[in-house]
């Protein structure tokens, strides 16, 4: 399976990228992940896909790392239309101090327009 | 949640303070007090937040397992935040409280079990944590709530929390509370 990952490198994304990974080893996926704009609390573009490399590193996965520029939301489904892939993955969730969970810009964005599956890490 | 949030230029209150009792809707005599931090009332929670029906729960609170609850409740119920919870003798009928968010804002959430809601205890709760949160020299809360819960956003609108943000899911809403004396 094609599989895109959205990494902007918040605490979600982080989760979500390590979490897939495990998943895409184990099922042999195919994981794209792409760098959007970075959360503003987050590394560098090249820190994020090093880190990203980093972690596939210990896997047998091949995992290509792209950038993506723009409104993440719209290029992200436009990519995965565009190249056939199976599956959008984002992390996507901010946690209030209370505990509540929020979906963010891009996370409702690509639930609302994705014509492919779409999963929200959690 | 971060950011500059917005405010409403009008303060809000004053507000009842907790102790205080009434009687509701329903004829039950319902008593609001400040949470103690004993055991007791801790294990009430727990039981009221076990029995929540699924369909009442808002943006994944409460969490669905009891190890959860009891995860999240040692959080909000840490000395830093300030909750108030209504009686119904020894079973709690709703749970309201403010959590700190940066310096000077609080996040609030409201909870009534479900044989509880429509009674009147909603709107008792939320304005005693108001009143009591103001007596703690707090003056800037704000919240989130799904846009289709419409009892929800009445009872906030009610007490004059503001609509500060609409454009995600949820909408964001604020209240600024006045000095007390």
């Amino acid at each position: 399976m094609k599989v895109l990952l959205a990494f902007d490198g918040s605490e979600a994304s982080v989760d979500a990228l390590e979490r897939t990974v495990e998943r895409a080893a184990d099922a042999g996926d195919e994981l794209t992940v792409a760098i959007t704009d970075p959360d503003p609390e987050a590394d560098s573009r090249e820190a994020l896909a090093e880190r990203a490399e980093s972690l596939v590193a210990d896997t047998e996965l091949s995992v290509t790392v792209r950038h993506v520029e723009g409104q993440p939301g719209s290029e992200l489904v436009a990519i995965a239309e565009s190249e056939a892939f199976d599956e959008i993955v984002l992390g996507g969730n901010t946690t209030s101090p209370m505990g509540k969970i929020s979906i963010d810009q891009t996370a409702e964005f690509v639930l609302l327009n994705s014509h492919i599956t779409v999963t929200l890490v959690r | 949640m971060t950011g500059d949030r917005r405010y409403p230029e009008a303060a809000s209150g004053p507000f009842e303070e907790p102790p205080l009792s009434f009687t509701d809707r329903e004829d039950r005599k319902i008593e609001i007090r400040p949470y103690d931090g004993s055991t007791a009332a801790f294990e009430a929670l727990v039981e009221m937040y076990t029995a929540f029906d699924p369909a009442d729960r808002a943006q994944g609170i409460p969490p669905g397992k009891e190890s959860r609850v009891r995860t999240w409740l040692e959080g909000i119920l840490s000395e830093d935040c300030l909750n108030v919870i209504a009686w119904d003798g020894e079973t709690v009928a709703g749970h309201s409280t403010l959590v700190p968010d940066g310096d000077d804002d609080y996040e609030l959430a409201i909870f009534v079990l479900q044989a509880y809601q429509e009674a009147g205890i909603g709107t008792h709760l939320i304005e005693s944590l108001l009143g009591y949160g103001a007596t703690h020299g707090i003056h800037k809360v704000w919240l989130t709530v799904e846009r289709w819960n419409h009892p929800a956003v009445s009872l906030y609108e009610k007490v004059g929390f503001e609509t500060t943000g609409a454009e995600s899911f949820e909408l964001e809403m604020a209240i600024r509370l006045g000095e007390t004396d």
